[in-house]
């Protein structure tokens, strides 16, 4: 089994590497796209699957992150500094708004962060002066690495495949060390977690940030990706979506936005044709998913494995019944 | 000054549905636990099924009775047996994620269903002035607050007054106990959802007319009845009325003498502050965390 989900990692990659040089640009450009979130909902995996944190304002680091890049780029700084400006602004916005709303229950996180959006989002949209309002932020430019510069479909689409392997390896490793054990403790019980020394407040805020600084790497992408912002890919709808994204590849299983990303932003491009009845039937999906595999598309596995074994117990069982009781009839003649 | 007393009253005719809306919120989650996304898109149907019933000719009150016939079936009954009763032992996330579908469902269908666009809506109170002491009211305004208080009010009454009203406050406090006292729970846990889809098509008669019938008008009014809700306190049903009525006016204020860019998030300031030092709502009691 293990070799199993070994070899078709090795094969997913190898697809991923070779597919697009066989696809039309816009091909290509929706794969960029598509990798671009699974980078942002990796970092809401940490916070969501990982450390049990709903938040619903993703999408405001998502939007953070782009516009920090699109305007320092505006003004003649490089997209490696502004990279790093994204991750660190993300984090410290992270910790700010974490501090508040990470005291109280569950459930107040997901309205405050579902605010948050909102205020950010409104933010975007009033201040012209720094984001140009609805009018957006044209002409980003794309990035150059080692002297070669990126601007056509596929070189950048290695350039995101290659970050988003990095920040994989990131969050595989985070995952492995006493932090990401901790992060798991907190989610399965935060009382015990607390009792085994670790500090429940700190724990939360990191796993909070973490996810926003992921975040802020999307948008910093996804800003050169598309190379013209405006408000609308950050409002309120968007940080759902990306909540449900998790929720659908599967919180807390590693390779669930992978799956989950697909869902929301492949997907619908396929179905073009059925654009409003899509997200009518995803949203019905969604309820639909809850009812009956509240765990993700990625738990089918796991679920089957599990039907599997308890089919084989019970056969055993009866095989073993059966085997008995001739003994016992006889035992009674 | 005349200009304040204007704002404060408009503020409060606002906040006054936004307090609806956060009444069956909160009845909601003491009756069952069940946090309701959808909440925005509950008051949007019922508009959306009003206006079906008055292009097909129905006058006004006859499609408002009809309308809250279907509600308490669709929005009441079927929403607990189909969503918050077998996700209810999974605790609070599942039942939040699946609203959060059907609301994208909901409002979803009703744009590729039926519309995309605004609809006007007929107002109830038509668009006479009053002036007193130099301060005008517009009618809708006096309306507004007078239905919306009378019906916040009476449904305080008939939770504190019926024992109907006392039965489902008992099975919001102790399930348990409830049970053992020989209270039907279930149908307890269901009036609550009537009562809350009933609000709910009142709240679509008052707030339709200022915010046009459209698929997706319940999105800001179902985040403000959740603010409102937490601001007033969660855990308590008077909390509600204070909490939107403070959210209503502080907007409005905000927007007349701050900056109207930034009136939606106002809310979210409120509730910021509300939860760094009170994180119980300003009416709400502490919950005792259990282990």
């Amino acid at each position: 089994m293990k070799h199993l989900s070994k070899l078709g990692a090795v094969a997913f990659l190898v697809l991923l590497l070779v597919a697009p040089t066989m696809l039309k640009s816009y091909g290509v450009y929706l794969f960029t796209y598509w990798l671009i979130y699974v980078i942002a909902t990796m970092g809401l995996n940490l916070t969501v699957g990982y450390a049990g944190q709903k938040s619903l304002g993703h999408a405001a680091f998502f939007g953070i992150g782009a516009y920090t890049v699109a305007i320092l780029m505006q003004h003649g700084f490089s997209f490696w500094l502004g990279l790093p400006a994204a991750v660190l602004l993300c984090f410290g916005v992270g910790l700010a708004l974490g501090f508040p709303a990470l005291r109280v229950q569950a459930i107040y996180l997901a309205f405050a962060t579902l605010g948050f959006t909102t205020a950010v989002w409104l933010f975007i949209r009033n201040e012209e002066w720094l984001t140009g309002g609805t009018f957006g932020i044209n002409n980003i430019g794309r990035p150059t690495l080692f002297g070669q510069a990126l601007d056509g479909a596929l070189p950048y689409y290695y350039f995101v495949l290659a970050v988003a392997i990095v920040m994989a390896a990131l969050l595989w490793g985070l995952l492995r060390s006493p932090w990401g054990k901790a992060f798991q403790a907190l989610r399965d019980n935060p009382i015990r977690a607390e009792s085994l020394g670790v500090h429940i407040q700190a724990y939360t805020l990191l796993a909070f940030a973490i996810g926003a600084a992921y975040a802020g790497v999307a948008g910093a992408l996804f800003a050169s990706l598309v190379q013209f912002i405006e408000p609308a890919p950050f409002t309120v709808a968007a940080s759902i979506m990306m909540y449900l994204m998790v929720v659908v590849g599967g919180p807390g299983y590693f390779f669930g936005p992978v799956v989950g990303s697909a869902v929301g932003v492949l997907l619908p491009e396929w179905l073009r044709f059925a654009q409003a009845w899509y997200m009518f039937v995803f949203g019905a999906a969604i309820v639909v998913l809850m009812l009956w595999l509240p765990d993700g598309l990625l738990s089918i596995p796991e679920r089957l494995r599990a039907k599997r074994l308890a089919r084989e117990a019970s056969a055993a069982r009866a095989a073993a019944a059966a085997a008995l009781t001739p003994n016992i009839t006889q035992g009674a003649q | 000054m005349t200009d304040f007393l204007q704002l404060l009253f408009s503020g409060a005719a606002t906040g006054s549905v936004y307090a609806l809306a956060a009444l069956g919120f909160t009845l909601l989650w003491q009756a069952s636990g069940t946090i309701n996304f959808a909440q925005g898109e509950f008051v949007m149907l019922p508009a959306f099924i009003m206006l079906a019933g008055l292009s097909a000719g129905l006058p006004l009150p006859l499609a408002f009775v009809a309308t809250c016939g279907v509600a308490v079936v669709v929005l009441g009954w079927a929403f607990k047996r189909g969503i918050a009763d077998p996700l209810f032992k999974f605790g609070m996330m599942p039942i939040v994620v699946a609203t959060i579908g059907l609301s994208i469902a909901m409002r979803n269908g009703v744009r590729a269903g039926f519309s995309a666009e605004a609809h006007p809506f007929p107002g109830l109170f038509g668009e006479r002035l009053f002036t007193l002491g130099g301060v005008t009211f517009t009618a809708a305004d006096v309306g507004t607050l007078a239905v919306a208080l009378v019906l916040v009010l009476g449904t305080q009454a008939f939770l504190q007054r019926t024992v109907t009203g006392r039965a489902m406050q008992a099975v919001a406090q102790n399930t348990e106990s409830a049970t053992v006292l020989g209270i039907n729970v279930p149908r307890m846990i269901f009036y609550t959802f009537a009562i809350n889809a009933l609000l709910a098509c009142a709240t679509a008669l008052l707030v339709t007319p200022v915010y046009l019938a459209k698929f997706d008008m319940g999105e800001s009014l179902g985040t403000k009845a959740f603010f409102a809700a937490i601001i007033g306190g969660f855990n308590n049903s008077r909390g509600a009325l204070l909490g939107g009525v403070i959210v209503g006016v502080a907007e409005n204020l905000a927007a007349a003498y701050i900056s109207p860019a930034y009136k939606d998030a106002v809310a979210l300031v409120l509730f910021m502050v509300v939860i760094l030092f009170k994180p119980q709502g300003l009416l709400g009691f502490k919950e005792v965390r259990k282990v």
